[in-house]
């Protein structure tokens, strides 16, 4: 159901069943490795490419939210997937494994939002009983794409982000009562924002705003304020990104405890590990959101949380041009079934 | 980068507010690093030309080859080895700017796209981020040659 201008509400409460998280040997190192199912110490996962080597991520956390069900490829009705490679080919060519019928996602490190509000929508409103979706990324696949090769000694500047390795795969489908799951809401859909940034080393900074404005457009829409959520929390701002949102959400009147506001890109690594201002990646905010938030929520350190992944939707073309970075957030609501 | 384009006064409030929460770059203690790290790089390379020198029989004008090779060769190894990238992360410009950063500008790229086979992987990127190092460094030699044999036709030096 529609409320206010972009966000849907999920009256039938679409309930997430079942999840696979997968995640390369950084992540192996850093601070949520706990909350992967499965973890590679290689980063080419026995692949001769590491754009196969995401397309084996993905493969992998299907079958792990799968076998988890204790469901078949054939239960499901639809996929949702994407991820950053050029023509999103990780996805595509694990949905012709997984010959699941299939849409294909582009909202850069925002695809894993986009995926789960459309496949709570299709739920909610009786388009499929049961629905994937999920998000991948690779380190050195998306380096080699958008930066330099991996093993060029260029120096990363402090505002630099480090792209996950890893994929997360939610099942989403029809509320069962009395399911201690979690269940999907709301969900607000993000308008493309660009406040004129270019640099792309410093992501954070020009994707902030996006987040912002689908965050403040969640409250008006829904007509609910901040202490509705435990946490608020965004897919990869890192360091920058998330002390410029904290200035920004105060700015518009938005009374956000501290402690409250939260970044997946802030919470996956070691302080000690040398990814700069954090992690980033359509992996980021799947992997944090699938597999570390989806269990605190189980155990009951949050009762409500609000995601909202950000995506800065540039070329390595259009940065080139000097073109500007446009930012785009949508947000999810989730919380316990009860 | 601010007022070069235009920005609406909105874009220029909220690059003001981000530039606040923006970590700089430690200028004084990268360029520091890149000295030190630099010049240790130039002193090994200094080293290998002595030994070339004292060894073999070159002389101060013909070491220049055999001592590029070795540093490029080291640079190689240090590059496949996944050590260059972290040097240059700490050093920066320190490890960028002699050959051996030259060396592993064109080696990283070649290792990149292995998986795109020898002709068009290998052969079709491995001077990608190199070849405007190139193309700009010969053009510059032209135009200092062109000047100086000019010179040397119209000034009589």
């Amino acid at each position: 159901m529609l409320k206010g201008q972009q966000s849907w509400v999920f009256t039938n409460r679409p309930m997430i069943t079942s999840t696979g998280v997968t995640g390369g040997p950084f992540e192996a190192n850093g601070n949520l490795a706990e909350d992967f199912d499965r973890l590679y110490e290689d980063l080419w996962l026995e692949q001769d490419s590491y754009e196969k080597a995401q397309r084996v991520l993905l493969e992998d956390a299907i079958d792990i939210a799968l076998k988890k069900a204790n469901l078949n490829k054939e239960q499901i009705d639809f996929l949702f997937a994407g991820d950053l490679i050029n023509q999103i080919t990780p996805s595509s060519f694990a949905a012709r494994t997984a010959q699941i019928p299939y849409f294909g996602l582009f909202g850069a490190c925002s695809t894993s939002m986009e995926g789960l509000a459309l496949a709570s929508f299709v739920i909610n409103n009786q388009g499929a009983k049961k629905v994937l979706t999920g998000a991948s990324s690779h380190n050195a696949a998306t380096e080699k794409q958008f930066r330099y090769p991996t093993e060029y000694g260029g120096q990363k500047p402090p505002t630099a982000q480090w792209t996950v390795t890893g994929a997360g795969v939610a099942l989403v489908q029809e509320n069962q009562p009395g399911q201690k799951n979690p269940v999907i809401t709301s969900a607000t859909i993000g308008k493309v924002v660009d406040m004129g940034l270019s640099d792309p080393f410093n992501m954070g900074g020009a994707m902030a705003p996006a987040a912002a404005d689908t965050i403040t457009a969640h409250f008006r829409d829904l007509e609910i304020d901040p202490s509705h959520y435990d946490l608020i929390i965004t897919g990869d701002l890192g360091r920058i990104g998330h002390d410029t949102l904290a200035e920004l959400l105060k700015k518009s009147g938005l009374n956000i405890q501290k402690g409250q506001l939260a970044d997946c890109g802030l919470l996956i690594y070691k302080e000690d590990q040398p990814v700069q201002a954090g992690a980033s990646g359509a992996g980021c905010s799947a992997t944090v959101l699938y597999g570390h938030l989806l269990n605190q929520l189980k155990q009951g350190k949050y009762k409500r949380i609000l995601l909202a992944a950000t995506g800065a939707l540039l070329s390595p073309l259009s940065f080139q041009q000097k073109e500007s970075i446009p930012c785009i957030a949508h947000a999810v609501a989730i919380e316990m079934n009860n | 980068m601010a007022g070069k384009k235009n920005t609406t006064p909105e874009q220029q409030q909220y690059q003001q507010l981000q530039q606040k929460h923006e970590k700089k770059r430690p200028v004084l203690k990268n360029c520091i690093k890149a000295f030190f790290i630099g010049g240790l790089i130039c002193t090994i390379g200094q080293a290998i030309s002595y030994f070339y020198i004292y060894f073999f029989n070159f002389t101060e004008q013909s070491v220049g080859n055999p001592t590029v090779a070795t540093m490029v060769f080291l640079s190689m190894l240090l590059t496949g080895f996944g050590v260059y990238d972290r040097l240059g992360q700490f050093a920066g410009a320190g490890s960028a700017v002699p050959v051996t950063g030259f060396g592993n500008a064109v080696i990283s790229a070649a290792i990149e796209h292995r998986t795109e086979g020898f002709v068009l992987g290998v052969g079709g990127n491995m001077f990608k981020l190199a070849g405007s190092v190139l193309l700009f460094g010969v053009f510059a030699a032209f135009v200092v040659a062109l000047i100086k044999t000019l010179l040397g036709i119209w000034g009589g030096i």
